[in-house]
């Protein structure tokens, strides 16, 4: 088992999903119940391939390295080669995609939104996991460029077909600003083959080969990279596709978007911009940081203005973000612990609540916060389910929200010594005051839809029921994840932090001359 | 007393490697019996005609098989005439690009109730003139080839005889092509005279140490705006939306692909075997003419309400991307080469395939404008994904072969690592994201937008040779984007051989 999960255990998952969207297509459009049955039978065998890949992961007991390596040819002529591998950073958010995918295949079941076409919408929902998983498996540097992109014509086509009125000038937008930052990065990995002293796009290579890079270029070729994955988490100021995108998605288009495609994002900065050119994240991480703290403050003031439901969530998600950037641009191992487990939490709970969304959505057919009131009353459950999910949002202890923010917020106070802790203090005293505005803006939501009497013109809705067997269905894992990591949080940063330290190992051990975010090195 | 006359005039026959000139020799034969068809059965033949078109045309393939078998560079008239890896690969790129056109042909001519031999004859005949262009190592040589694929190909624009718009095609690719190979020829008689010898390689000795001889530049520079008509490149792309949307659409497609690709490769001969000490010159003219067209091209692009428009000047910036690797040529070698050969034939595949979806789709519409695409996914889903595989392929987006092609560009201009290179790379890229929205126009007229109340939607039947068609497009686009080495194989190091 074990050795052919580490031969196979990355490439059957990865491509399953595209050989059941394959099946699906030989198949005519009216059998609709069949082409649920082989979407669900596709996506659960891939998250029971995650499930093995987790324990063959813990009973490797290796989490700083990467796992189950794949190491083949592919495109000889440009040195760009077929290696996939995970580690304690990759795996939490590949087993993430893993679990998110079926349960949108099973919360879709009854209601897939409109033009319906069950076939289209699942194969789009398949050729998406196919792209997400692969993204988090490359390890060469073109490889993750193929699917970060693979990922974008699934998601166009899933807002533009199946969303709500303004369609189409979201889905654009999306694309756009996703191809503009994709379409530089791709220059900065180029650059960067050319640069290193090995001409190789192997993630594994790289942190060794690119230390003889220029100062001043490598402050470039990050600049591309900074652009490339900036437009993705989105930071503030290239946030403004992301609350379109989310609006008009269809629901499980959206949760997909927050649980998953900004981390592909966050995930670039973690694993390959920074440990590949330290250098130069330690120019950028001021500006970085200062970006991520107005993307907070931006966010939740965003919050506090919005009447669409499903807009503050989305604003909410920038805020979000903008913890797990602040993490990142701490450049310590702490920071990035962090942020890592600030991708994992906001992917579950940001997830949750644009399911809730979807279902509020599908009651009241409006997500006008004015016109809502009551859920309550009308459906205690779903109400009770979306306070727990704005608790865990606005990061209460015991929750696993809690553990993205806080630790963020403390890293902020110690960052890496080649920063200025002035700067950083400061970000820190700002981000502390975003927790509170989130407090504030969650808060103000939870008021306004569940609290009170439900509007004359609901009350008798026969539409407003509680919650069904396949949401049910669909939520419960989510729900249970983030009680268990907010309780027990160190299930995650047990395997993230070997893996952050050793990504970040060229940087951190002072003895060699490689430790770039030294004080002394740095000034 | 005709056999006393070569010893009179002191000539003495060349050897002549038949094997090298097989593929030539086929199609003219193909092209021979297909016109004596006509005259023979008159009428009846016409059945036939494009069946043996394409098969004549498969036949050509077999020589470049057994010619690429064999491996060995074979040279002729004192070097004018040369098979290397580079002619076998774009010969049979040209030959496989004219099958397709082929398929795309026959119902189109049969249905419009055109001529087919003098259809398939002149197509043949220009096929032939682009296959010895891709061998074509001689001035003269070069000339006469493209004189042989523009003739018969200003006929076919025109082959719509009593549509004005198709007559306007026409005539206007002639006056145009016309007056571009007039300054191409006027270029090389300045080199020539510098020379003394019309082959590339004594052109090359004599250009390289006069540096700053205005009649070199100048002779330089008029040759490659010469093919910059040819290749649509801005601003000597003004014929090529007019063109190509009057002349019939199967002729378009012909034009975008196979004439286009004639052009780029005269231009690769030129630059290689041409100028190659003389990256001085050619360096910044390419690079003002690729930036130039992939940004005018683009931008053109973003207004046009025609999809046969929107393709043509798609086809201007899509050439901006082919010219950009050329712009660096001479501070990286070999790699731009390759770069461009895997681009045109990336290219070809992608762009013949959305022709075939527009003569599917028109069959059903009469019409060319983007909106008739309206709600194509309602009615014809497997249509729809089809081209959106060619449009976003054309686009960049992987895992589609557009992708790698995009991406040997930007590996090329970026290798230069030089202020000219990283600045076309990041032009490259900005462009890339404006023909997306395009791209993307067309896309979401099909997908996103509701059907005309008026249009006919039962579902679209698709004739069997265009279904073949566009099967090995879209089988092409994929494997190229997928595992493109299955096109690296071919073009990786391939250099064009100097005598």
């Amino acid at each position: 088992m074990g050795e052919f999960l580490n031969d196979w255990g990355l490439s059957i998952p990865t491509f399953l999903p595209i050989i059941g969207a394959a099946v699906m297509l030989l198949i005519p459009k009216d059998r609709e119940q069949l082409h649920k049955l082989i979407a669900l039978a596709t996506t659960v065998v891939v998250a029971v391939f995650g499930l093995l890949l987790l324990i063959q992961f813990i009973d490797n007991d290796n989490y700083g390295a990467l796992n189950f390596v794949v190491d083949k040819g592919w495109i000889d002529v440009i040195d760009s080669r077929y290696i996939m591998g995970v580690d304690g950073i990759s795996l939490p958010l590949m087993l993430l995609t893993m679990l998110i995918v079926p349960l949108c295949v099973i919360y879709s079941w009854n209601h897939f939104p409109e033009p319906h076409n069950p076939k289209a919408f699942l194969m789009l929902l398949l050729i998406l996991e196919t792209g997400m998983i692969g993204t988090f498996a490359a390890q060469d540097l073109i490889l993750f460029f193929v699917f970060f992109e693979v990922v974008l014509l699934p998601m166009y086509f899933m807002i533009g077909v199946w969303g709500g009125e303004n369609r189409r000038y979201a889905a654009i937008k999306f694309f756009l600003f996703t191809l503009f930052g994709s379409a530089l990065m791709l220059v900065s990995f180029l650059a960067l083959y050319f640069l290193a002293d090995a001409s190789t796009f192997d993630m594994r290579l790289l942190p060794e080969a690119a230390a003889g890079i220029a100062k001043s270029s490598q402050v470039w070729v990050f600049g591309g990279m900074f652009l490339g994955f900036g437009i993705k988490v989105p930071m503030f100021p290239f946030h403004t596709w992301l609350p379109d995108a989310h609006t008009e998605a269809p629901t499980v288009g959206s949760v997909i978007l927050a649980a998953v495609l900004l981390k592909l994002g966050t995930y670039g900065f973690v694993r390959i911009a920074i440990p590949i050119l330290p250098e130069a994240a330690a120019e950028w991480a001021p500006f970085i940081g200062l970006l991520a703290v107005i993307g907070i403050i931006y966010g939740a003031l965003g919050c506090l203005a919005q009447r669409d439901l499903k807009r503050l969530v989305a604003f909410s998600s920038v805020a979000h973000m903008g913890f797990v950037m602040l993490g990142i641009a701490t450049l310590t191992d702490f920071g990035i612990n962090a942020a890592v487990f600030g991708m994992v939490a906001h992917g579950l709970i940001t997830g949750m609540l644009f399911f809730l969304a979807g279902s509020v959505k599908e009651r009241y057919h409006t997500l006008d916060m004015s016109r809502l009131g009551g859920l309550l009353v009308q459906a205690p459950r779903m109400g009770w389910i979306l306070g727990f999910c704005a608790m865990a949002s606005l990061g209460l202890p015991g929750l696993a929200g809690f553990w993205g923010e806080f630790p963020a917020i403390l890293a902020s106070y110690n960052p890496a010594a080649v920063l200025a802790e002035e700067t950083f203090r400061s970000y820190m005293v700002i981000a502390a005051l975003g927790t509170v505005l989130a407090a504030g803006y969650l808060l103000w939501m939870l008021q306004k839809t569940a609290f009170g009497t439900p509007r004359e013109e609901f009350a008798n809705d026969p539409h407003v029921h509680d919650a069904t067997v396949s949401e049910y269905m669909a939520w419960a894992p989510l729900l249970i994840l983030i009680l268990v990591l907010g309780v027990y949080p160190h299930l995650l940063f047990g395997a993230t932090d070997p893996a952050v330290i050793n990504s970040l190992s060229e940087c951190l051990d002072s003895s060699t001359s490689g430790a770039c975010f030294d004080a002394a090195a740095g000034k | 007393m005709l056999s006393a006359l070569p010893s009179i005039v002191g000539f003495v026959r060349p050897d002549i490697d038949w094997h090298a000139v097989a593929p030539e020799l086929t199609l003219l034969g193909v092209g021979a019996v297909v016109t004596l068809l006509d005259i023979v059965l008159l009428e009846r033949g016409r059945a036939y005609t494009s069946a043996l078109a394409g098969i004549g045309l498969l036949v050509a393939l077999i020589p470049i098989v057994t010619l690429a078998a064999d491996g060995t560079t074979r040279e002729m008239f004192g070097g004018a005439f040369v098979v290397d890896d580079f002619a076998l690969i774009l010969k049979a790129m040209f030959i496989v690009v004219a099958y397709i056109v082929v398929l795309l042909s026959t119902n189109y001519v049969a249905e419009g109730d055109y001529w087919e031999n003098e259809y398939y004859g002149l197509m043949l005949s220009a096929v032939m003139g682009m296959v010895l262009m891709a061998s074509a190592r001689d001035l003269v040589t070069i000339f006469v080839a493209l004189e042989l694929l523009s003739i018969p190909a200003y006929l076919l624009a025109a082959w719509r005889k009593a549509d004005p718009k198709s007559n306007e095609a026409g005539l206007k690719y002639y006056l145009m092509g016309v007056f571009a190979s007039a300054i191409m020829l006027y270029g090389m008689s300045l080199l020539f005279g510098l020379a003394g010898d019309t082959r590339l390689s004594a052109i090359s000795d004599a250009v390289s140490g006069s540096d700053a001889n205005p009649v070199v530049i100048l002779g330089i520079i008029f040759v490659i705006v010469g093919f910059a008509f040819k290749v649509s490149g801005f601003p000597f792309h003004m014929w090529a939306p007019d063109t190509y949307e009057g002349a019939p659409t199967p002729v378009t497609a012909f034009l975008a692909v196979a004439s286009k690709a004639a052009g780029f490769v005269a231009l690769m001969q030129l630059v290689y075997a041409g100028f190659p000490g003389r990256d001085d010159v050619y360096q910044p003219l390419l690079w003002i003419l690729a930036v130039g067209s992939m940004t005018a091209g683009n931008l053109i692009a973003l207004r046009q309400e025609n999809i046969v428009r929107l393709m043509a000047y798609s086809g201007v910036s899509q050439a901006g991307f082919m010219l950009a690797p050329l712009a660096v040529a001479g501070d990286i070698g070999g790699e731009a080469l390759s770069a461009v050969i895997n681009y045109v034939l990336i290219y070809a595949a992608m762009n013949l395939g959305a022709f075939a979806v527009i003569i599917a789709v028109a069959r059903r519409t009469a019409s060319g404008e983007i909106r008739s695409y309206a709600g194509l996914f309602k009615y014809a889903p497997g249509m729809t994904v089809v081209m959106s595989v060619f449009l976003f392929s054309l686009a960049g987006i992987p895992p589609l072969g557009g992708w790698f092609a995009k991406f040997a560009v930007f590996r090329a201009v970026v290798e230069a690592d030089t202020g000219w290179g990283y600045s076309l790379a990041a032009i490259a890229a900005v462009n890339s994201v404006i023909a997306m929205f395009y791209y993307a126009k067309v896309a979401r007229m099909m997908w996103f937008e509701d059907v005309p109340e008026e249009a006919d939607t039962s579902s679209l039947r698709v004739p069997p040779s265009l279904v073949a068609a566009l099967g090995l497009t879209a089988a092409a686009t994929l494997l190229f984007g997928i595992y493109p080495a299955a096109i690296t194989h071919f073009t990786d190091g391939t250099l064009i051989a100097l005598p």
